[in-house]
């Protein structure tokens, strides 16, 4: 039961990257972008998903909650501050879908706060992981890091890092979705992004060995994992014949493929810890009768039915966005 | 346990819960109501309701856009400033939210996609479909809130392990009377709101003399739905009152302003009630037996009053008293409004009789008040426990938050929400006071194809100077 609950947990959190991702990254490249008929096509990539997407960060913090309850009580209150400022950039961003189209003459308050929200929001994602890499600190299974804890270069180069990230993967949505320009601009940001994530890994992984962070012992008693990179690295260099072959539709999943392998390994390293080297999976898990209760309800019933839910709303919204154009 | 930072995060959590509240309880009505043109337009094939249909669909839009950021933000508020409660409730209310995402927020927030951008996407049905599976995601989420709520006000179901609260008993935690009078009772609420806003608006527009079709049907369906709900809502208030008299004696006499043990009881209409001597200033009272009368459905029923309770379990008696004064002096007046109106609708005498339509239009705040302060008095009303009776808020909290780390977060939370607030509230009037656009509207597939709906005898279509995402 408990080995359920982790599941559902990660696969909610990849599918959390993945989706929102996209449109945080989408939201990334649209303060590097100028004028409306590009922004707002742009926006047309993203719009009628951004909701769902976002809501498997809902559900997340939830499954914390019900199936761990405490690693969501101890992490939450750990990264008050940022959490509540990243909660805020998304709700900036989040507002601004709507809302940039119900005026003309303070569009741009919108505009910035979806691109600015969107970087707010991602920066403190990666910062969040960053920081739970390199490990907080704990006194009696209790946070005692105080209110910037999670503050390190480290959690700030992963800030970085994911900002990068996302921009990417936002960046092949566009090409997968857009036409014209709007992919043309977004087929030649993502060689350069691309490299930035390289750098960026190179850059954690040379950290991670100066600072002999323990999630690194890992790696040695369990060289398997060593096959997330090895597919990691497959997957890039598909993505650059991809980006060689003006092929639309090969990047996005190429990427897809990279964010699964990282988020593989780094599962895999914090294994059987949820905070590494404090609360183990088993200690946090909720109580038999708790995780029964949800197993055969959101569990069994609910979960594929949220799957499906998700599968109807991009097929019903398939295609390059232009063919839909209109709505606005 | 830092004195302030505990005051700042219940200032906070209140504040954030009552802005959030404003948004669902508009949207759960609203989202039903959309259904139901949606429905007609199919059914009878008139495109006026397709008209009315967008209209408000625009004005939904923004109210579930707001809904939706101000909602993931309650599902975090729990683990940053209250982890001792997530801790020990976990394994009871993270199942219960969990439920409601599962349950509803997918379901809504995929559909809401459909709606606002897939009218040409989909075929009718399916388009039908999703705006009645965005309905029942907002009641399901409804639902859920009402039962994690319930179980916090009526704790039941579990057994203590470890410090924490354990279920033994889930049938206990879903299907008692607690829950299925307070769910009811929200439900109801939103779609009075959803009723009163259409109502007001329909009026609005007859005052303005403007979109005389949708001005009328707004106003029939809202004040007519508003009539027969309004009563039954009373009925629930009483069933709901019925919990809070047998499980929470201390909300009880707060609300009722009692003081001692009466037997049987009065009942204070109105008092200022004077917390420091245990005393009602200026009481207008009915005697004996109305206050068991209403408390207990017994003309001869004991009431305990606020003495015979230890004040260290005393809520602060003056905010639950008021709230619950203000929310049914609302519902008093929404109740004689609908009556009227509908009468007068019915008589076809309500077009003209402009002081009536006045008081409509102004009518709208009233369901959002009712709603606002009947949480005040529930949520008030059982302090100082977060979980009555076992829990007290002021051991809930966080242990290291401080007061500084508090401060910064209300503080931002109250500028951000202020600053999208203006600005949402500003987008709907504006929404609202452009009006319906009739115009690239075909018609439904029922209704005869091709032909572009007739635009006589009303005033000028109005082109909304900047068209929104639900075009």
């Amino acid at each position: 039961m408990v080995m359920f609950w982790v599941s559902l947990l990660a696969i909610s959190i990849l599918l959390y990257v993945l989706l929102d991702g996209v449109d945080l990254g989408v939201g990334l490249l649209f303060g590097l972008t100028n004028g409306e008929a590009r922004r707002s096509e742009m926006l047309s990539a993203v719009a009628p998903i951004w909701d769902g997407n976002e809501t498997w960060l809902v559900v997340t913090a939830v499954i914390l909650w019900g199936a761990f309850p405490l690693v969501y009580a101890n992490l939450l209150p750990a990264f008050y501050l940022p959490l509540i400022v990243m909660l805020l950039g998304l709700i900036l961003r989040g507002v601004a879908f709507e809302f940039r189209y119900k005026t003309q003459r303070l569009r741009w308050i919108w505009d910035v706060s979806f691109a600015g929200g969107s970087l707010i929001a991602t920066f403190i994602q990666g910062l969040t992981v960053g920081a739970l890499v390199e490990g907080l600190q704990f006194t009696n299974g209790e946070y005692s890091g105080g209110a910037v804890g999670w503050l390190t270069p480290f959690a700030v180069l992963c800030g970085i890092g994911l900002c990068l990230g996302y921009a990417l993967l936002g960046a092949c949505w566009l090409v997968r979705k857009c036409e014209a320009e709007v992919r043309d601009v977004a087929r030649r940001q993502i060689p350069v992004l691309a490299v930035g994530v390289l750098a960026f890994l190179v850059l954690v992984f040379a950290y991670a060995l100066a600072e002999h962070l323990p999630i690194l012992h890992r790696w040695i008693d369990r060289p398997y994992l060593f096959v997330f990179p090895a597919i990691g690295a497959v997957a890039a260099i598909v993505l650059a014949l991809s980006i060689l072959n003006h092929n639309d539709y090969w990047p996005f999943y190429m990427v897809a493929l990279i964010f699964m392998s990282a988020f593989g390994t780094l599962a895999l390293s914090f294994w059987p810890y949820m905070i590494p080297s404090v609360i183990t999976v088993d200690q946090a898990a909720a109580p038999q009768s708790s995780l029964t209760f949800m197993f055969w309800g959101c569990g069994v019933v609910v979960f594929p039915l949220m799957l499906l839910y998700t599968v109807i709303s991009y097929s019903v919204f398939r295609g390059k966005v232009r063919e839909t154009a209109g709505h606005h | 346990m830092d004195m302030t930072a505990l005051l700042l995060s219940r200032i906070q959590f209140a504040f954030t819960i009552t802005f959030h509240i404003i948004f669902p309880s508009f949207t759960i009505g609203l989202a039903a109501w959309l259904t139901v043109l949606e429905a007609l337009c199919l059914a009878t094939g008139r495109p006026v309701y397709r008209v009315i249909f967008e209209f408000w669909l625009k004005i939904f839009g923004v109210a579930f856009g707001l809904g939706v950021v101000s909602g993931i933000v309650m599902a975090f508020q729990f683990g940053t400033n209250w982890s001792v409660l997530s801790k020990m409730s976990g394994p009871i209310q993270g199942p219960l939210l969990m439920y409601e995402t599962f349950t509803a927020f997918m379901l809504e927030a995929s559909f809401f996609g459909v709606l606002i951008f897939g009218r040409s996407r989909v075929p009718p049905w399916f388009y039908l479909f999703s705006t009645a599976m965005v309905a029942l995601g907002t009641t399901f989420s409804a639902f859920w809130i009402m039962v994690n709520n319930s179980w916090m006000q009526v704790p039941s179901g579990y057994v203590m392990e470890n410090g924490a609260f354990v279920p033994n008993d889930w049938t206990k935690i879903l299907f008692n009377s607690v829950v299925w009078s307070r769910f009811p009772h929200m439900l109801l609420a939103s779609y009075l709101t959803g009723a009163f806003c259409v109502a007001a608006t329909g009026a609005w527009y007859v005052l303005r003399k403007e979109y005389h079709a949708e001005a009328r049907i707004m106003l029939r369906m809202g004040l007519g739905l508003a009539a027969v709900l309004m009563p039954i809502q009373l009925l629930f208030g009483h069933l709901v009152g019925g919990y809070v008299n047998t499980y929470q004696p201390s909300k009880m006499a707060a609300i009722e302003g009692r003081w001692n043990d009466e037997k049987p009881g009065s009942e204070v209409l109105f008092a200022w009630p004077d917390v420091k001597n245990r005393r009602n200033l200026f009481a207008i009272t009915l005697p004996p037996p109305f206050g068991s009368l209403i408390d207990s459905d017994s003309l001869t029923a004991g009431e305990k009053g606020l003495n015979s309770i230890p004040p260290e379990n005393w809520p602060p008696v003056v905010i639950p008293f008021f709230s619950f004064r203000i929310m049914v002096g609302c519902g008093l007046v929404m109740l004689g409004l609908a009556w009227l109106g509908s009468y007068l609708s019915y008589k076809h005498r309500l077009a003209y009789n402009r002081p009536l339509l006045w008081l409509t239009f102004l009518s709208f705040p009233l369901p959002f008040i009712a709603i606002i302060t009947g949480w005040f008095t529930a949520e008030v009303g059982r302090q100082p426990w977060v979980v009555y009776g076992v829990l007290r808020t002021a051991d809930a909290m966080t242990p290291f938050l401080t007061a500084r780390e508090a401060t910064i977060s209300l503080a931002i939370f109250c500028s951000v929400y202020a600053f999208i607030f203006l600005f949402g509230t500003f987008y709907i009037y504006r929404l609202i006071r452009i009006g319906p656009v009739r115009k690239l509207i075909e018609a439904p597939h029922l209704a005869v194809p091709n032909r572009p709906m007739s635009l006589a005898d009303e005033a000028p279509i109005q082109e909304p100077s900047h068209v929104g995402a639900g075009e």
